[in-house]
């Protein structure tokens, strides 16, 4: 299996003067990854810890005041090798048309709001998809009804569309190329249950038939369970952990993981879950150390000073703690009944 | 007893198309509920993507003209509220949290713009000191302060600091009506248990009645009071919350619960979309039949 995008060492930062005093948001802090070809990779983590600035940084859809500080970032599709931040604009272009695909976090609202939805479609979708008209829109019709949308959604406004319908609409204009790279930012979260399962499974559907890279992000633990094959948990700009899915839900090697899985409020609950102590870090001025320090229960003085490099505890299973070995899971995670084939 | 809102059989037709189709939605059919002015209590709407949800707090809001039925709060009606004046008393009694942050904002204007016209218009503070007392007084409570958003545009803002901001604004007039449009879709386990708990806490003290809509079953039994639940535009149960997550009773409902994820197959590779057979008989039955009163205290859709 090969590696389709290596990010090494990558930081960056928010950058700005605000009346004349630099302040830094420090959003992509020293993060060192690799996303594989055929395989849904997850990215964890709680709000405002960096995973839209990190993902933008993967899109090469950054502006200012978000700037690469260090690091470096190689795709390979094929023979092609290319670092979108060393590259000439033309083949960053080149490559997002292509072969990746961003949904941005909220971008139902980025739907033209005087186009019909079938106008849309034809601006981004046609000529990538190169097939000839009839096809086009029969391809996009089906592609819609995989989606749980009726065909007729192509001849409305978004206006005349709910949140949800919204939603699967730009996952729609996202997918129906079939691209290699996948970039989804929180693509589910106006979905009821019942739709976001399904297209939840249809996401994976085309992954694991075009064996492309996807790289899913979201707060939301339940959907990290049942659709990444590997997650990567982001905390204050930092990746903290990273390892197979199960292996993290399981068997977490970092406080933090272990809260984030415990933390899952479940149908029937009524008793108050634990919060984490104390208040999301400001990236701005993030605390000395370990970030995760000042809400740790296992932290002890070295955390406070001594940043834990991410480092190897298992197979495929990586840790920035301390004291992983003492990090003991927070949740009981059951084993479902295996299906019985008939 | 005095009400709060009532909305009696209200409905919402859509008619789209052009010249040639004259297609229609029915958005909402003909829903009933009342909320009582002493007995705050947090009442949620849960359902499909596309039911109505939306498009019902739309009309308690007066956004939205119902083509049936009537909706009055406090005893006045949107058509009631036709001065400026008037309609100014109504939002600061009813305040809404519209459903994508991202469109709720301005992308041109600070945020903290919003929350202090809020605070200036509805609550009436006057002095830069109070208006800013208010605005961060509110912003602590969803887990911000002044210092961390003052000046900074909506792109500058997390998904959920921004969905907290908008939560933020809605509290500074002291409203006795909050209409919550998925407040909470995207932040974390642990800060939608503080925002919820937040809306609780807002009931039980200040007497606050909320209007809670959402797609989170698990948030939706830990908080609510009662519950109802949408299809295709029609209420398809409604009654206690528990007694209804419990154990629902309408198709479309039990379709709904057993579709939750669950975390136990983590990383098994075993997602299925959504159970076929309790998806048909859901769809099949869709707005057939009329509300029925069961003993426990709900209302099932049966044909
Ligand atoms: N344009 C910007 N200018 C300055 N700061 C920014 C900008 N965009 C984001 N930030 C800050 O960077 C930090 C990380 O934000 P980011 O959007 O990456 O978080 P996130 O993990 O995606 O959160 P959420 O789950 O709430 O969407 C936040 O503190 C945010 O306020
Ligand atoms: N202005 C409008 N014109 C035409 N149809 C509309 C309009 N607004 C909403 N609709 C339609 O009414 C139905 C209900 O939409 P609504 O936004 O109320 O759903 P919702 O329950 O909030 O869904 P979601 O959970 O996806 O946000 C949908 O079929 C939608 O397409
Ligand atoms: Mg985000
Ligand atoms: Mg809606």
């Amino acid at each position: 299996m090969g590696d389709v995008l290596t990010v090494r060492n990558l930081k960056a930062y928010y950058q700005m003067a605000y009346f004349g005093v630099d302040r830094e948001v420090r959003a992509v802090d020293d993060v060192t990854l690799t996303i594989r070809e055929n395989e849904i990779y997850g990215i964890a983590g709680e709000s405002s810890s960096g995973k839209t600035s990190l993902i933008k940084t993967f899109a090469a859809a950054i502006r200012p005041p978000l700037k690469i500080v260090d690091g470096s970032m190689t795709y390979r599709f094929g023979d092609l090798e290319i670092d979108p931040y060393k590259a000439s604009k033309e083949d960053v272009d080149a490559i997002r048309w292509k072969h990746l695909s961003y949904i941005m976090q909220g971008s139902m609202s980025l739907l033209n709001p005087v186009r019909r939805v079938k106008k849309t479609f034809e601006d981004f979708a046609f000529k990538p998809m190169g097939l000839p008209r009839a096809e086009f829109w029969s391809k996009v019709r089906a592609h819609l009804e995989r989606l749980g949308l009726s065909p007729n959604v192509l001849e409305a406004y978004p206006h005349q569309l709910s949140g949800g319908m919204r939603q699967r609409v730009v996952i729609a204009l996202a997918t129906v190329c079939q691209p290699e790279f996948v970039i989804a930012d929180e693509p589910t979260t106006a979905l009821d249950v019942v739709v976001q399962k399904d297209v939840l499974a249809m996401i994976r559907d085309v992954q694991r038939q075009m064996r492309s890279s996807v790289v899913f992000v979201t707060h939301d633990m339940s959907v990290h369970a049942n659709i990444t094959d590997r997650i990567g948990i982001v905390y204050a700009g930092r990746l903290v952990e990273e390892g197979p899915t199960r292996t993290l839900f399981t068997a977490p090697k970092h406080p933090y993981t272990a809260h984030l899985v415990a933390s899952l409020p479940r149908i029937g609950d009524t008793t108050p879950k634990a919060a984490l102590e104390g208040r999301p870090p400001n990236l701005a001025d993030p605390p000395s150390g370990c970030r995760f320090h000042p809400r740790c229960p296992l932290a002890i003085e070295k955390c406070k000073t001594d940043v834990p490099p991410l480092e190897t505890v298992g197979s495929d299973h990586r840790s920035a703690c301390w004291r992983s070995d003492e990090v003991r899971p927070l949740a009981k995670i059951g084993t479902p009944e295996p299906e019985v084939v008939a | 007893m005095s009400t709060l809102l009532e909305v009696s059989n209200v409905s919402m037709r859509f008619v789209m198309g052009g010249l040639f189709s004259r297609n229609h939605i029915d958005a909402v059919v003909d829903a009933n509920f009342t909320l009582s002015a002493e007995n705050p209590e947090i009442f949620t709407i849960i359902g499909e993507s596309g039911s109505g949800k939306t498009t019902l707090a739309r009309m308690i809001l007066g956004l939205e003209k119902p083509t049936a039925g009537d909706i009055l709060f406090e005893g006045k009606s949107a058509a009631e509220r036709n001065t400026r004046a008037a309609r100014l008393a109504f939002m600061r009694r009813v305040q809404p949290v519209f459903q994508n942050p991202f469109e709720t904002f301005n992308p041109l204007k600070q945020v903290d713009r919003y929350l202090e016209a809020t605070a200036r218009s509805l609550l009436g503070a006057r002095s830069k000191a109070d208006v800013d007392a208010a605005m961060d007084d509110a912003l602590q409570k969803v887990g911000l302060s002044l210092k961390e958003i003052a000046g900074r545009y909506a792109h500058e803002l997390s998904g959920g600091q921004l969905q907290r901001v908008a939560i933020a604004r809605a509290l500074i007039p002291n409203p006795a009506l909050l209409i919550a449009d998925e407040p909470v879709s995207m932040v974390d386990a642990s800060l939608r248990m503080s925002i919820v708990n937040l809306l609780k806490e807002l009931r039980d003290t200040l007497k606050v009645s909320v209007i809670y809509i959402t797609h989170d079953l698990a948030t939706a039994y830990y908080i609510s009071d009662r519950i109802i639940i949408m299809q295709k535009g029609h209420v398809v149960e409604m009654g206690p919350a528990r007694t209804v997550l419990d154990t629902p009773e309408h198709p479309y409902s039990q379709l709904l619960k057993s579709s939750v994820l669950s975390i136990d197959a983590a990383g098994m590779g075993d997602l299925r979309p959504a159970d076929r057979a309790m998806a048909e008989a859901a769809w099949s039955r869709a707005g057939q039949g009329a509300l029925v009163a069961r003993d426990d205290g709900r209302m099932v859709r049966t044909a």
